[in-house]
């Protein structure tokens, strides 16, 4: 199998909006493959129809080599799948959570109840097997998603913003089990728009807005190519300073209170700018994969 | 085409599963309910009403009743599990999203939430037989054929439940069907009184409603009885269900598919 997803001009259209409009792209084996985006970029939409939630409107779609439209019930047996709204079963406790949607791939019950002990203590939810999940803070809850979408022990893990709304302490934990999980082989489709998460998770991503690809590649080059090595930042940035560099014709973004200056510098620069234009308000830092993204899809808000 | 293959009986163990947790309040009221309304009706209308006449035999009212409260209980349970309770898990609980990231297909889903509104009926049913059998009130073995007619009647009704799910804007709005369709239901179906009482436009009209058919399917099998007319009753049940089931399946692939 030389690829775990490929995507070939997906084209969804709803109430007579492209939602996603001519999106390629494909997923290697053992890969952590980001789709980054704002809201309404078409993050969801996009993913939605490689579990088979939704049908696509044009294109062609492959998972483990097979067609979405014929063997979607093959596919959905090898794929694990978060989605972005809390969908655990507050009926349920912890384990019958797991051990209900294990029946759904038809995995016999003594298998699934070890599988289903493995995955809480992987999580560190052992501790709450006979929890409600009304009683889970939302950190164990995304973390109990995390584990159900494990159980059917995917080729390929499908995550919908997984980290959203966590607090740091969560957030972190979900990373490191994730970057186990990548350890152990499994194939990882993961939207978000937190960029430190697509830094620190993904081998490869595409920024998507509007439903078409802007760009992509690994986030190192990726931010070398679009940013840089440097961003210098300038609040209240004087008009002497514009104009120096207007004349330097320095690659840069005006928001009016704050200036960016996207550079290789190494501090020339910096140096001279301190000292001749801003006694204060000016920092140097590393070019990051939100410069890129701010710079690409703009800084207005979305919705 | 339906995508429906017997898997769709994972999504009615889930159901199962939810429900043997709280299994003894769930058994109570099908339990309860009879009791009430026999006594109600034996101790407090049956003088009023004194006997009437059904199918030219001489009945009394709580032997006319009885088997309406079964008729009307296989009616509650899968409406009210397909409307209200489906809904939560389908708008609230997004059950049905997390089953669709499964190897099930959405028609699975749905047909598995159908089906298992049916068993609610079928256990209901079960329940309320055990309790009126107490009092004499049902012959056997006709009567057992209530239980298979609980399943079918349940299946109607659980699939016009789903039909109303599939359109519904929110959870409030099931208020509607319910007073326009099963408050009517429940008074004018041969129920409390003989369909002979209502004008001859409105016996027509309560031939429309499938609660009709099975109140008269049931009191006929309490009353021991297997005659021609009950084919037409059986076969507008079946007709019904043929109907709706594959119209709430459309319904919801039509609310949820996107």
């Amino acid at each position: 199998m030389k690829f775990v997803v490929e995507a070939r001009d997906l084209v969804k259209k709803f109430n007579g909006i492209t939602a996603v409009d001519h999106i390629s792209f494909h997923v290697t084996p053992g890969e952590c493959f980001g789709i980054l985006g704002p809201n309404g970029a078409g993050k969801t939409t996009t993913i939605r129809m490689v579990y088979g939630f939704s049908p696509m409107t044009g294109g062609s779609l492959r998972v483990f080599d097979l067609d979405i439209l014929k063997d979607w019930r093959r596919i959905k047996a090898r794929v694990g799948v978060c989605q972005q709204e809390n969908s655990l079963d507050p009926d349920l406790s912890v384990m019958q959570n797991l051990e209900v949607f294990a029946r759904y791939f038809n995995i016999p019950k003594q298998k699934a109840r070890e599988k289903a002990i493995e995955l809480l203590s992987f999580f560190a939810l052992e501790h709450r097997q006979d929890s409600t999940v009304m009683e889970l803070s939302g950190g164990m809850m995304r973390r109990l998603v995390l584990a159900r979408a494990l159980i059917n022990d995917p080729d390929l893990l499908i995550l919908d913003e997984p980290t959203t709304g966590l607090d740091p302490q969560s957030r972190h934990q979900v990373w490191d089990r994730l970057a186990r999980l990548r350890g152990k082989g499994i194939s990882i489709l993961l939207t978000t728009h937190y960029m430190e998460e697509a830094s620190q998770l993904c081998d490869r991503l595409i920024i998507i807005d509007h439903g078409s690809i802007l760009v992509e590649g690994t986030p190192r080059d990726l931010i070398q190519k679009h940013v840089g090595q440097d961003v210098i930042e300038i609040s209240e940035p004087t008009q002497e300073l514009r104009s120096f560099v207007s004349s330097r014709n320095l690659d840069h973004e005006d928001l009016g209170h704050r200036l960016l200056i996207y550079c290789e510098d190494r501090g020339d620069l910096y140096g001279k700018i301190t000292r001749e234009y801003c006694k204060d308000g000016c920092l140097m830092r590393m070019a990051t994969l939100e410069d890129v993204f701010l710079k690409l899809t703009g800084r207005e808000l979305r919705e | 085409m339906f995508k429906v293959s017997r898997r769709f009986i994972r999504v009615w163990q889930r159901d199962f599963t939810v429900y043997r947790k709280s299994w003894t309040i769930s058994f109570i009221p099908p339990l309860l309910e009879p009791l009430f309304y026999l006594g109600a009706f034996a101790v407090g209308l049956s003088g009023l009403v004194g006997n009437l006449q059904y199918r030219g035999m001489e009945v009394s009212y709580v032997q006319f009743i009885a088997p309406a409260l079964i008729g009307m209980s296989i009616m509650y349970n899968s409406f009210f599990e397909t409307t209200y309770t489906s809904f939560v898990r389908m708008y609230y609980q997004k059950t049905f999203d997390a089953m669709m990231a499964t190897p099930l297909s959405l028609d699975e889903v749905i047909t598995g939430e159908i089906v298992w509104g049916a068993t609610r009926s079928l256990i209901a049913a079960g329940i309320m037989l055990m309790v009126i059998s107490l009092f004499g009130l049902i012959r056997f073995p006709h009567g057992l054929l209530i239980l298979p007619l609980a399943f079918v009647g349940g299946l109607a009704f659980a699939s016009i439940g789903i039909c109303f799910t599939a359109i519904v804007p929110n959870i409030d709005m099931f208020n509607l069907p319910v007073f326009l369709f099963i408050t009517p239901m429940f008074l004018f179906s041969g129920t409390f009184f003989p369909l002979e009482n209502l004008p001859g436009w409105a016996q027509l009209a309560a031939l429309l409603f499938p609660l009709t058919h099975v109140t008269n399917l049931s009191r006929s099998l309490c009353f021991g009885e297997l005659h021609g007319n009950m084919f037409w009753g059986a076969g507008y049940l079946l007709a019904f269900n043929l109907i709706f089931f594959p119209l709430g399946l459309l319904g919801m692939n039509k609310r949820l598919i996107k």
